[in-house]
């Protein structure tokens, strides 16, 4: 393994507000809830609100879906001076990890010193199960919409459908990876979903974009994460072991595009995760190969997307990602590669995508909850989405 | 269950169009399924848009298509909010006659289990919202026994 420290930038703090079923974080707002996460963060390491100059969001500032982050609204009330870097990725959920190779740009270009990385989410006006049925029909979505596939995780149904016919991939497969989850949300205190998940459960529940039922779907929950990252100089400062940024990457390639937002990709990726150009920047930017990676933190709203970025992320060969899972190779006890062991977005809470990258920089500082002995390196992933995808390997400093 | 598979409420499917859209439901409007053929590489696209992905041409040749499509593949969405009973067979089809090109629609009228990749279908045209058509699919008649 070459991917070893010192690293230009680091993370040096993150914070979160409680988790939440949907509903429950009223009478918060947005501001408020994302206010709070970005003062944890602070505190975290050991800065003041008012040492903040950047904000680094992805999904174009929005919060969720029909709210929206402002970096003004933010400066006004927590009391931030001045900041000299606003900017946000492009489309959706995507972009998480690949913010904080925003934020690491900012800080390299000398715009800003410490950026803020935050998403706020709330869906009682919105719930994102249904998002793609809610909105008024453009001319683009009115060849999408009257389908019936309403939500994200009805248009990558047909996705997964696609990888079962092309290379015989199990539902039991899909279960695995929920299971997996589910058992190691049980130790997390945050977790919303506590309760052991078995077999049994998966296959007697509810099929809601058949061959996907209710387990396969990420929870709707409420909260916010925010993350401070700085230059490697900075961070040597403050109060935390840095948590270093190895490399970052977002994008992706025309033959994905679009995605499930269209479906017109050829047959080799149409049933993957779009991630297979964001690994191979990571890894040659890293200078490793995924047998480095110890632990995995892979978004995960839909189980057979995990499924899909193991393969694209070379954990498993392409097509073979089915027997993978199968074999236990992602449990946090006895994996080869443990995967999102805080539980994920299956289990733990879904903040797109924010709560991997709180997970990586505690399985590198060595203070998660499901600690992976000695953890060195954390892959960490945003989307599959609409691009920009993204990843994000994070590391120690020294 | 043998609910047979359906459209969305067909009175409330909105679609709306802009210029590069609007050949394609004013030719549904008369029961047409047509693409947009880019006039100078032969490349086919949709949905339809102001450019050629191959040769950034914005000469179209719209290209009334027979009809026929095969399943690439496709989701059974059981139930919405509020629609409980509702069967949907989504699909995102290939259209042999429009190659590289696919539509995403429904399969309707048919078994749920009657739905495979590969599966052989016929157009046709729902009346939706606003005068409008929407192609959908049906399963297609196979040597004179009815499909679906």
């Amino acid at each position: 393994m070459s991917a070893s420290g010192p690293f230009d930038t680091a993370i040096v703090g993150v914070g979160a507000t409680p988790y939440y079923r949907r509903g429950g974080s009223a009478p918060q707002t947005i501001t408020e809830l994302a206010g709070k996460a970005i003062i944890a963060a602070c505190e975290d390491a050991g800065l003041s609100v008012k040492d903040i100059d950047g904000f680094a969001y992805y999904s174009g500032a929005g919060a969720g879906y029909g709210q929206s982050m402002d970096t003004a609204t933010f400066m006004e009330t927590l009391g931030i001076p001045e900041v000299t870097f606003s900017a946000a990725l492009t489309s959706g959920g995507g972009g998480s990890a690949g913010s904080i190779g925003l934020a690491r740009a900012a800080i390299l270009a000398g715009d800003a010193t410490a950026v803020v990385t935050v998403m706020a989410l709330q869906q009682v006006k919105q719930r994102l199960g249904t998002v793609f049925g809610a909105v008024a029909p453009s001319p683009e979505n009115s060849f999408l919409q009257p389908s019936g596939l309403v939500g994200p995780g009805h248009l990558m149904s047909v996705l997964a459908r696609r990888h079962m016919h092309n290379y015989g991939t199990r539902r039991e497969a899909f279960a695995e990876i929920a299971l997996s989850s589910r058992e190691n949300a049980l130790t997390r205190p945050k977790a919303i979903m506590r309760t052991p998940l078995t077999l049994d459960d998966y296959f007697n529940a509810r099929m809601i974009a058949d061959p996907l039922c209710l387990f396969d779907f990420c929870l709707e929950t409420e909260g916010a994460v925010a993350v401070i990252t700085t230059s490697a100089q900075r961070a040597k400062d403050l109060r935390r072991e840095p948590v270093g940024v190895v490399a970052a990457a977002h994008g992706g390639v025309r033959e994905w595009g679009r995605a499930f937002a269209w479906y017109g990709m050829p047959d080799e990726y149409f049933a993957s995760s779009g991630h297979a150009p964001i690994a191979r920047r990571l890894y040659d930017r890293a200078g490793i190969t995924p047998d480095d990676i110890d632990v995995a933190l892979i978004y995960d709203h839909f189980t057979p997307m995990v499924l899909m970025q193991l393969e694209d992320y070379g954990f498993c060969k392409k097509g073979e990602g089915g027997p993978f899972v199968e074999s236990g190779a992602i449990r946090y006890k006895g994996g080869s590669i443990p995967v999102n062991t805080h539980g994920g977005q299956l289990s733990e809470a879904y903040i797109i995508g924010m709560t991997h990258i709180v997970e990586g920089v505690e399985q590198i500082r060595g203070t998660a909850v499901n600690q992976v002995p000695d953890a060195k390196l954390a892959l960490v992933t945003g989307g599959p989405a609409a691009l920009p995808v993204s990843g994000l390997i994070l590391g120690r400093m020294a | 269950m043998s609910t047979l598979t359906a459209t969305l409420p067909p009175a409330g499917i909105q679609i709306t169009t802009d210029s590069a859209t609007e050949p394609f439901w004013l030719a549904a409007k008369e029961n047409r399924l047509v693409a947009p053929k880019c006039a100078d590489c032969g490349t086919f696209r949709l949905p339809p848009s102001p450019f050629c992905p191959n040769c950034q041409s914005q000469n179209v040749d719209w290209v009334t298509l027979s009809g026929r499509a095969t399943v690439y593949s496709f989701s059974i969405v059981q139930g919405l909010p509020g629609q409980p009973e509702l069967t949907l067979a989504a699909v995102v089809v290939d259209l042999p006659d429009a190659p590289g090109a696919r539509l995403v629609s429904n399969v309707v009228d048919a078994d749920p289990g009657a739905v495979e990749i590969g599966t052989p279908l016929t157009v046709d045209f729902v009346e939706i919202a606003d005068g409008w058509k929407l192609p959908v699919f049906r399963v297609a008649a196979v040597a004179g026994a009815a499909g679906g």
